[in-house]
């Protein structure tokens, strides 16, 4: 689009009611990366996300997309987002897949136009990337969590954004196909050149795909590659999870992070 | 019928009436029953109720408003209503469903004051509970068409945006969709379609027109376009059939109309349950 960095948080702070969420945050995302997001339960990761996409608005600081101050920003076709929500969506609602994934292009075609031929084309398109083709004109209700989940990684790319946000996607899927998912990830990251951001329990996979972690509990404890991550690992993680170490090694959610050092 | 058809004006005028309210009522019911919103159709067609006794109550004290239809004030209230459902949603963020009890009783409890005010209950007030193929008259057909117009052509118009905010709201804000001026465009078209259906389906049975050809679509179709087809279908048969037994068996439409839509709800189910036993056997076999 332009040579400004994706994302750019200056200073951002987030308090809902009275509690601090996100504090005092500053990061740069750049063009081309796959950066893993993880820290503990309730560390602000999904909030941090909300401000990004601007369904939250931050209480101080400095958002900027694409060079843009998040508030005149208009081009959110640039911008795909897989929610954590997706995995609970009503799986009743009377849809097809490629409904669902032509829903992606909303932001694209604009007020007052119509869906017509080519989109049609382009969201069967994006369900191939995701290997999902065959399933377009199942109801989206029928699939299970693990396809359903790639429809919406396909309802986030078929507008061809520059950046795909994925809050906690490989939850509900299982392990045969969370590598398998990961390799998508990698993929489009380097044969599609689309910056990624990734919400993630899983450290220690994530590390192993993900080119940058940022590594945050309210604030950002670490940001940078995947490599001097590792370092960062062992010396700073009891740091990070801070005296309630002994009791996050019994919650399963941190199981692995311990598991994993 | 068909030959009285011809020969009676109001006859006329409730048949295409019905066939408009066919069509529209169940086109918004979709979006309605799939957002989960199916009792807000309930409380605007109860506070269209309290619009019709305003204007019954009006024209007994004020000679000027003699020959208003009430079915106008009927209207006023509903979008009235509507627009105070959406305010209640907000004020109530983690309560959204209070709005609806909240107009509902507001509703029925000032539409009885009015009521007994304007001299109490007779068959005029009979006829917006339960619907009347006498009661339609030239004008609100004229208006009911213009209704199915704007409606048709603002659903076409925002198809897409409105099916974003039915299927997932985030989704919706991160594609740059205005929720919510979409979603008071759609509300006071709601508001506009019960009102206009009120005349022939009755005010306690409006609500029914939106949301049974929807239950019954819904266990037939796999798509979204599929389940507005199948609805309209179903909404139109139930109308057209319900009119003509109640011409038939003088009874006021708005009872013969619902039992149809509830006899194809009926149908549905039955023939889902059977094709689905025929499946497994076929798969056993």
């Amino acid at each position: 689009m332009n040579n400004y960095p994706i994302v750019e948080m200056d200073h951002v702070s987030f308090k809902y009611e009275k509690e601090t969420v996100v504090q005092d945050v500053s990061l740069t995302i750049d063009q081309g990366q796959f950066l893993g997001l993880v820290g503990p339960n309730g560390s602000g990761k999904s909030t941090l996300i909300k401000l990004m996409l601007g369904l939250e608005k931050q209480t101080k600081g400095k958002i900027r997309l694409f060079g843009q101050p998040i508030k005149q920003f208009k081009d959110w076709k640039e911008i795909g987002f897989v929610s954590q929500k997706a995995n609970s969506f009503n799986s009743g609602f009377p849809a097809t897949v490629l409904e669902v994934v032509k829903a992606g292009l909303v932001s694209k075609i604009g007020t007052f136009k119509f869906f017509n031929k080519k989109h049609k084309e382009k969201a069967l398109s994006a369900l191939k990337t995701v290997g999902m083709e065959a399933y377009a004109h199942s109801n989206i209700g029928d699939l299970s969590g693990g396809q359903q989940q790639r429809v919406f990684i396909a309802r986030a790319l078929v507008s061809d954004p520059s950046l795909l946000i994925l809050d906690e996607p490989t939850v509900g899927v299982d392990s045969k196909h969370v590598t398998e998912f990961y390799n998508l990830l990698g993929r489009l990251n380097k044969e599609e050149g689309i910056t990624l951001l990734m919400v993630t329990h899983d450290i220690g996979t994530i590390t192993d795909h993900a080119t940058h972690v940022i590594c945050m509990n309210k604030t950002v404890h670490f940001h940078g590659a995947s490599e001097e991550y590792d370092e960062f690992n062992e010396q700073d993680l009891n740091r990070l999870y801070g005296h309630s170490v002994q009791q996050l090694t019994h919650n399963h959610d941190h199981h692995e992070v311990y598991h994993n050092d | 019928m068909i030959e009285s058809f011809f020969q009676y004006e109001f006859l006329q005028n409730a048949a295409i009436t019905g066939i408009l309210i066919g069509l529209i009522a169940p086109l918004l019911g979709v979006f309605i029953v799939v957002r989960r919103l199916s009792l807000i159709a309930d409380a605007l067609s109860h506070i269209t109720l309290t619009g019709i006794a305003a204007s019954l109550l009006l024209e007994k004290r004020v000679t000027a408003v003699q020959d208003w239809n009430p079915v106008y004030m009927g209207m006023v209230f509903s979008v009235a209503g509507a627009i105070l459902i959406e305010r209640l949603r907000k004020l109530y963020k983690h309560y959204e469903e209070l709005a609806i009890p909240i107009i509902l009783s507001g509703g029925i409890g000032l539409g009885v004051i009015l009521i007994s005010l304007a001299d109490g209950f007779n068959t005029d007030l009979f006829s917006y509970l339960f619907g009347s193929v006498t009661a339609v008259d030239r004008a609100s057909m004229w208006t009911v068409l213009s209704i199915t117009v704007a409606v048709i052509v603002i659903v076409i118009l925002f198809y897409k945006e409105l099916f974003v905010l039915s299927f997932d709201e985030e989704h919706a804000a991160t594609s740059g969709v205005n929720a919510r001026w979409i979603h008071l465009l759609f509300i006071v078209m709601v508001a506009l379609v019960i009102a206009s259906s009120m005349q022939v389906v009755g005010i306690l049975l409006v609500s029914a027109l939106m949301t049974l050809p929807v239950a019954a679509a819904l266990r037939l179709s796999k798509s979204f376009k599929q389940t507005i087809g199948l609805s309209i279908a179903f909404g139109e048969t139930s109308v057209l059939v319900g009119l003509f037994s109640s011409y038939h068996l003088s009874v006021p439409p708005g009872g013969t109309i619902v039992m149809t839509a509830i006899l194809l709800l009926i149908m549905t189910i039955l023939y889902k349950k059977m094709s689905q036993q025929l499946w497994i056997k076929g798969e056993a076999s």
